[in-house]
């Protein structure tokens, strides 16, 4: 009964978790709730996976009404491998915020914080898993809710407006998908995605349709924070407590690129969305933009966490270029980039955390002389850094190499030189804090600063370890991306 | 004149835009919520709208009914009511919240205590 309901009950059981955190009112018993929920949703998670690229798509028709009328799950080689990222780093992440929370959240409010943390999830893989244009935002605006609330739970008075503006971007940016996705209602009189997917081309003239359109890719992009529409991005990252930061700019932004995919991908398809629209002009331009603009920005601030932040939203050019080029080395490259910077900034926010637990602030003179205190932290750091450079044999590298050969294939060698020059900025920024804390004194309030306990170290290390380990062994991830990649551009030709 | 007779679209359009304006433009932080409100509102409006079949009834089974409007729009629509609702919760906790650090709800007032230093 179990395996049959599984695709459902990736969705119920952290959604249940959250309802019942509230009631226990413990922090301790709370943070265990959380786990566990997370953890069974990982199992799950792996399930999918292996089901799914052993026997094809899963369709799972909710509350038993037949998919075109009713809800459906559908999962296939796409979403299988995003959920597969989202739960695995919630687990991670959960391992992580154990300590930090206690230490960075009033001791009463830590069940609301998880109850929040979870339902947060609960929205980010429902994106991900249904198969129904209205459900996807109604589930968007879940996990937003949530994220709004989370990143006000900061501790300074700036992470209230941080999540003020971050609720109006996010408001009007999930309002403008609601009224893309109401546009191909009106057109097609469905919200199933594949039923929209078979409708659509024969109403490729249709100005509802092509309005539809223009707002699903700016609400989704404002979600996955592309440049232009990045604003909210830097503040909410930098004022969130650490262990929302690391989940945030691991899951969040990940679940918006796999939002811009599915609708440009498998409901418009590619010939509506590159060939008759030229989406991927735009596209290209913004991510262009947002790799230069946003490295260029992060090496100048001074506080670590918006530096990252800010490395986040060039990063985010990555993938938006991957999904642009829109061949199969372009859309793999993409989608791989997806998973591997889930890994490096998972680390990095992770590290910066363990920095944050003992030393109380992300400003880089703080980090000064660090590097020999806390010398697990600062190595964690350091490697995860070299995977967001993009030097082998870290995931950083493959995700790039696989783009510049998207680039060449397709003929925009400019690409390649400016995921070159984004690599070297990158270097610039990261080195500045390996500078600070290697080659510079500790200033003497921090002398007797000691390593992060071990409870924070470990999950930092798991995702540096994975960071190289899927910078040796790409079977699983390229793999996974390339498969994910190749079923997008298949289902334009029709063959599975 | 058969734009004119699309005249609920062209209120929706000029409600969204209403409602947009007040979000960028005004630097209270209530009125900024109650512009998100209206940008909201807009969009209920829109579906609303779709749902409408020429010389269809309300859809309740009668048995002189020949033709019913679309009732699945105006129940998607319940729902987004239910999210607007709860954003609007959202928001005016965090205004609240707002006003009690900084004892302001003026945006401009904020940022000028945000650059003091010190904080």
């Amino acid at each position: 009964m179990i395996g049959n309901n599984l695709p459902v009950l990736i969705v119920v059981v952290p959604l249940l978790a959250a309802l019942v955190i509230p009631l226990v009112r413990k922090g301790n018993v709370a943070w265990f709730v959380a786990m566990t929920a997370c953890i069974a949703v990982f199992a799950g998670a792996i399930e999918l996976l292996v089901r799914v690229s052993d026997h094809g798509p899963i369709s799972y028709a909710l509350g038993n009404w037949p998919p075109p009328i009713g809800i459906e799950y559908r999962i296939d080689r796409l979403n299988a491998f995003v959920l597969l990222i989202v739960s695995g780093i919630s687990v991670v992440v959960t391992l992580f915020a154990r300590l930090s929370v206690a230490r960075e959240i009033p001791a009463d409010r830590v069940h609301f914080f998880y109850s929040a943390y979870l339902m947060c999830i609960t929205g980010l893989l429902g994106i991900t898993i249904t198969g129904d244009a209205f459900n996807l935002y109604v589930l968007l605006e879940i996990s937003s809710l949530a994220t709004y609330t989370l990143v006000a739970m900061g501790a300074q008075p700036h992470a209230l407006r941080a999540s003020f503006n971050y609720l109006v971007l996010g408001t009007i940016g999930a309002t403008f998908l609601l009224i893309g996705i109401g546009h191909l209602y009106m057109a097609t009189g469905t919200l199933n995605m594949l039923d929209l997917h078979q409708r659509l081309p024969s109403l490729m003239e249709s100005r509802t349709v092509r309005s539809g359109f223009a707002f699903i890719i700016v609400g989704a992009s404002l979600k996955l924070a592309l440049f232009p529409l990045h604003l909210w991005l830097p503040s909410a990252y930098t004022h969130a407590p650490s262990a929302v930061t690391a989940l945030l700019a691991a899951t969040a932004t990940k679940v918006g690129a796999y939002i811009l995919l599915r609708f440009l991908f498998t409901i418009f398809g590619v010939g509506f969305s590159f060939h008759v629209l030229r989406a991927d002009v735009a596209l290209l331009i913004a991510a262009a933009v947002a790799i230069v603009a946003g490295s260029l920005i992060a090496i100048r601030q001074q506080n670590v966490k918006r530096m990252l932040a800010y490395s986040s939203i060039a990063q985010i050019g990555y993938i938006t270029l991957g999904i642009g080029l829109a061949s199969v080395t372009g859309l793999t490259a993409g989608i791989l980039h997806l998973f591997n910077h889930a890994l490096m900034k998972g680390a990095l926010f992770l590290a910066l955390g363990c920095v944050v637990y003992r030393v109380g602030s992300a400003h880089i003179d703080a980090l000064a002389g660090l590097g020999r205190r806390m010398p697990w932290t600062f190595a964690a750091f350091t490697l995860a850094g070299l995977s967001l450079i993009g030097i082998p044999p870290t995931a950083g590298f493959i995700s790039k190499w696989y783009l510049v050969r998207a680039a060449f294939e397709t003929g925009w060698w400019p690409i390649a030189v400016l995921v070159l020059v984004g690599s070297l900025l990158a270097l610039i920024y990261i080195w500045r804090v390996v500078e600070a804390a290697y080659f510079r004194p500790a200033p003497r309030a921090h002398r007797n600063v000691e390593e992060a306990p071990l409870s924070l170290l470990v999950p930092t290390w798991i995702l540096v370890l994975a960071n190289l380990y899927f910078g040796i062994d790409t079977d699983l991830s390229v793999g996974a991306a390339s498969r994910a990649a190749a079923m997008l551009l298949g289902t334009v030709t029709g063959s599975p | 004149m058969q734009w004119l007779g699309h005249y609920n679209y062209w209120i929706y359009i000029a409600l969204m835009m209403i409602g947009f304006y007040a979000v960028i433009a005004k630097p209270n932080l209530v009125k900024k919520v109650i512009g998100l409100g209206l940008f909201q509102t807009a969009a209920f409006l829109l579906y609303i709208s779709i749902g409408m079949v020429e010389g269809g009834t309300a859809p309740i089974a009668w048995e002189h009914a020949i033709l019913y409007v679309n009732p699945l729009p105006h129940v998607l629509i319940l729902t987004a009511i239910v999210v607007a609702v709860s954003t609007l919760a959202v928001a005016l906790a965090l205004v609240i919240a707002i006003n009690r650090a900084y004892g302001t709800v003026e945006s401009d007032q904020i940022d000028a205590q945000d650059i003091k230093p010190g904080r």
